[in-house]
């Protein structure tokens, strides 16, 4: 009797998983068929392998003021590109097109941080509400609606500006928040739309432990919508980091080599020298349209409605 | 002179990256004034798309049609989208499966039956209030001024259903195309539902193409039976003569899988085997042969031809089923 | 209706009260507590003990509270350390720019974004479709403050169509009436001022809409798609209705829903946004306001504007959920 007991339970966590893999699979399937999505791959690949090569791939130090450059340097000019200088210097004199190379780190390491610590508070919260339901649901939730109460970059401005001196934590803290409560909603619906779905009640019925069900069957199954939630967070996670830069809420270290920061100093020099303006916008739009793209096929491929 | 002819009706499905596929194949049937048609089949046979097809709201991508459909000598399928629009609603009504979702849900009842009227016959808005709380009234709805200004989530299933059916009268349209409108419906309102469309249609003299796959329904309303199967018409008879002697296999196995009250205890049901995704392309025999308890050899490699056996009745079968044969044999499993 | 109205009032109130707990929170750990920001680079522990008495900082944490609350309820959110005019003073003066700014964007991106997202929906998959698409995704990667730094070189600096920034060319000396640029001209009959506002709101207001634009496009799209798809809507063309009347009566109507509370929340983005912009094209209103706040950590400043944005967005989207039910019936019950 224990043993056919045991058994079914196996067979339903068997049955809960392979419904999950073929999911995955099926989604896996129809992204590969899409421009979009190769697109958005693309594009991520390319910033994540840039973001972790940059150091060597960059032909200068970043960091060193290159007396060539400095010393052109004028009120009203910026040197532009010259031999070994492939886009000029920037407001410094140093390398632009290395800083602009190197901060790719920042924006990677920011963006996924934020993502990471977001999505690890936002899944706690939303977890705790769906599996216990009653008064924890209710207090949690009417937390995330207070935190959704507030404008997202004021939010995130509000955390940042606890901070007397900003940092790279302190931006990867004040954007994290604002995608809490998301998190939070997103994962608790989820859970909430399952409980009472066949398989849940069958491995209830089957008495599985609660903690198992909540874990093995309802957890994996609400990842989907998760998973596609996260790749949108990390392109306006990078974006509001880049804000934030802009408003001086970031790290105020000039020697920094950051998108946000780099368009933030270069506004003084916007009609000698558009370009410092330029590029780092376009690597940050680059950045953030990849992820979306992923992120907007990601959840066409795995919505119902376009399953056949 | 047939008020609808449907000749050769095929509608195409076409979608990117998969094989065209003929979702309807062919059909033909007409439909005299004041009679009332059956197409019956499962779900997948075609006989939504039929409908659909003879209304003009298919998907405007995506499929293409084929045949002709006269009304009164027009061929409705040569029409102009405008031209199809001035007849839809006035001379052609329609009644949908589901009425919760087939009523729009953020206005009021009475608009949604008034815009009939204003649209089709010129009347004012007052003055069609006046005739929609008639028509409500008609369809059986109790306290119809009441019910013009509420909005479907207000209304019963069963009050929804007469809603639409009062919907698709209000300009007495010599043709009334009704698709499973009992399908959603509880059992008991079911039967409610029928008496009153067959009460209208009789009445008003109207034309009624009845699609279901209830043979139940059939039995109570219709006059002439066509069964449909993967998009053909496979057999066609006048309703008394089909349920008296069904002579296609396909037509004698629905017949034989309606549980039966009066069926000695313990006796077995006879569903149908396999399913519908089961068939062979008509191009290569007959679709229904995987399924078919009297398939011989000839079924799965010659197509079986539409063929007249007497007395209005059509058959496309190779190995009929032979007359005086009980609709509930002996299975041997 | 009314009913529905003070209930969603009261449940707006629980929402306020625990925000202004948070912001409470916020303000006593901030660094050095409240009197340590109040001192900003003058703090010594001696005076910081000596503000605190002043502040009543040494009084339990609830009266504390309390006395915090009936500050805010009664409007006293102290003197900014910039200016040491009384915060509430400031915002005051800074709000109509504010205003002016969003609500013009607001209006780009609603009057632009529900037709392009109507017309992409009804040609899915057509070049104009995916065109759309495709741009709403690069809208909305594009960060507020580069798209106006570009819009301002562009069309400012090089083309010379529109100004660079301000509210106002400086040669121009407009009275005042309600502290909307664009509105105090044509009150006072000064229509060149009017004429200058505008001007000057074009590329800020552009700058400002991009993203919200890009949402309710996208939004719209899949709405009106969805609602295509529904049987209301084949019901509609069942009765022969005209395409015009189908699409405004019966798609966008049910279209908009989703659309409504997308432009509540889009309240949101544009308090954020707005920030950005006035940095950029120097404006002079809330966002500069918390700009300058931030830089210099005037925390009285920051935490009436955090409180009243919340307030605002609360209440604006309060707004939305009325208006939703104005237009669905079903959610007034």
């Amino acid at each position: 009797m224990m043993a056919t007991l045991l058994n079914r339970k196996k067979k339903v966590d068997d049955l809960a998983e392979t419904a999950g893999t073929s999911l995955a699979a099926d989604a896996f399937r129809r992204m590969s068929r899409s421009p979009v999505a190769i697109v958005g791959a693309v594009l991520v690949a390319a910033f994540v392998l840039l973001a972790i090569f940059a150091p060597f791939l960059a032909p200068k130090d970043p960091f060193v003021r290159y007396p060539e450059l400095v010393e052109n340097l004028r009120a009203g000019f910026v040197p532009g590109p010259q031999p070994g200088f492939l886009l000029g210097s920037d407001e410094l004199g140093r390398d632009f097109f290395s800083r602009l190379l190197v901060a790719s780190q920042q924006s990677l390491v920011v963006g996924v941080g934020a993502t990471i610590v977001g999505l690890v508070i936002g899944m706690t919260i939303g977890v705790a509400a769906g599996a216990f339901g009653g008064w924890v649901d209710t207090a949690l939730m009417r937390f995330t609606d207070i935190l959704l109460s507030v404008p997202s970059l004021l939010l995130a401005i509000s955390i940042a500006a606890l901070f007397s001196r900003g940092s790279q934590t302190t931006v990867i803290i004040a954007v994290a928040i604002v995608s809490v409560p998301i998190f939070a909603r997103l994962l608790r619906g989820a859970m909430l739309a399952q409980r009472h779905s066949d398989h849940v009640l069958a491995a209830t019925a089957l008495g599985v432990k609660r903690s198992t069900i909540v874990f093995r069957h309802m957890l994996p199954n609400s990842l989907g919508p998760v998973i596609v939630q996260a790749t949108l967070t990390l392109a306006t996670s990078i974006i509001d980091a880049a804000a934030l830069s802009f408003l001086g809420l970031g790290d105020p270290d000039p020697n920094r080599a950051e998108w946000g920061l780099m368009l933030s100093k270069s506004q003084t020099y916007f009609d000698v020298k558009p370009e410092l303006a330029f590029y780092p916008a376009a690597a940050i739009i680059v950045v953030a349209l990849g992820f979306t793209l992923l992120g907007e096929s990601l959840r066409e491929s795995l919505d119902p409605k376009n399953r056949r | 002179m047939a008020l609808l002819e449907v000749r050769d009706l095929t509608v195409t499905f076409q979608r990117k990256g998969s094989a065209p596929f003929n979702a309807v194949d062919g059909v033909s049937f007409d439909v005299d004034p004041g009679q009332t048609v059956g197409l019956v089949g499962e779900s997948g046979c075609g006989k939504s798309v039929t409908s659909l097809a003879i209304m003009g709201l298919l998907p405007k991508r995506g499929n293409r049609v084929g045949g002709t459909v006269s009304y009164e000598g027009t061929d409705l399928l040569t029409l102009s989208d405008r031209q199809m629009r001035d007849r839809r609603g006035r001379d052609l009504g329609m009644v949908f499966q589901d009425p919760l979702s087939s009523l729009n849900p953020v206005i009021p009842i009475g608009i949604q039956v008034t815009e009939v009227l204003e649209r089709h016959r010129g009347m004012a808005r007052k003055k069609a209030m006046v005739e929609a709380a008639g028509l409500l009234d008609k369809v059986g709805i109790p306290d119809p001024t009441r019910r013009l200004t509420e909005y479907p989530h207000q209304l019963s299933g069963g009050m929804r259903q007469r809603a639409l059916i009062a919907i698709a009268l209000a300009v007495q349209p010599r043709l009334l195309i009704a698709d499973e409108p009992t399908t959603a419906l509880d059992v008991t309102i079911q039967a409610q539902i029928l008496a009153l469309l067959k009460e209208l249609v009789t009445d008003s003299g109207t034309a009624l193409i009845m699609i279901t796959h209830d043979l139940g329904v059939v039995a109570g309303l219709c006059d002439e039976v066509n069964v449909l199967y993967a998009g053909r018409v496979v057999e066609k008879a006048e309703r008394h003569e089909l349920f008296a002697q069904p002579r296609h296999p396909y037509t004698h196995g629905l017949l034989a899988s309606i549980p039966r009250l009066d069926g000695a205890r313990g006796e077995r049901l006879n569903p149908i085997r396999g399913s519908v995704s089961d068939n062979i392309p008509w191009d290569t025999g007959c679709a229904f042969a995987p399924r078919c308890p009297n398939a011989l050899e000839v079924c799965t490699q010659v197509t079986p031809p539409q063929e007249d056996i007497g007395g209005g009745r059509l058959l496309r079968c190779h190995n009929p089923v032979r007359p005086g044969t009980p609709a509930v044999e002996e299975v041997s499993v | 209706m009314l009913r529905f109205i003070v209930r969603r009032l009261l449940q707006a109130i629980p929402t306020l009260l625990i925000l202004s707990v948070l912001v409470f929170a916020w303000l006593r750990s901030l660094p050095g507590g409240p009197a340590g920001a109040l001192l900003g680079d003058k703090a010594t522990p001696e005076k910081i003990e000596a503000l605190n008495k002043v502040l009543g900082l040494d009084q339990p944490l609830y009266l504390q509270y309390f006395k915090f609350l009936g500050r805010v309820l009664t409007g006293d959110f102290g003197n900014s350390l910039i200016s040491g005019e009384s915060v509430l003073t400031e915002i005051g003066r800074a709000l109509p720019a504010t205003i002016e700014l969003s609500i013009t964007a607001l209006f780009f991106a609603v009057a632009l974004g529900i037709p392009l997202g109507y017309l992409a929906a009804s040609n899915k998959g057509r070049f104009l479709d995916n065109f759309t698409v495709i741009g709403t995704l690069v809208g909305v990667a594009v960060p507020v403050f580069f798209l106006g730094i570009l819009l301002k070189i562009v069309f400012a600096q090089n083309l010379g169509w529109f100004a660079p920034s301000s509210r106002q060319s400086a040669d121009i000396d407009a009275t005042r009436v309600t502290g909307f640029a664009t509105l105090d001209g044509l009150l006072t009959g000064e229509f060149d001022a009017t004429l200058d506002a505008l001007w000057h709101l074009v590329l800020p207001a552009v700058a400002l809409a991009t993203i919200p634009l890009a949402i309710i496009v996208r939004i719209t799209r899949a709405s009106v798609l969805d609602v295509l798809n529904e049987d209301f809507v084949r019901t509609a063309n069942a009765k022969g209705l005209t395409g015009q009347v189908v699409r405004r009566r019966h798609v966008l109507r049910n279209a908009l829903l989703p659309v409504s509370t997308t432009i509540g929340l889009q309240t949101g983005l544009l308090l954020g946004g707005a920030v950005l912009t006035e940095k950029v094209f120097v404006w002079g209103g809330i966002g500069s306001l918390l700009a300058q706040g931030i830089e210099r950590r005037d925390y009285p400043r920051l935490q009436a504007l955090i409180l009243l944005g919340a307030a605002v967005y609360v209440l604006v989207n309060l707004l939305v959920d009325i208006s939703y039910a104005l237009i669905d019936p079903r959610v007034r019950a």
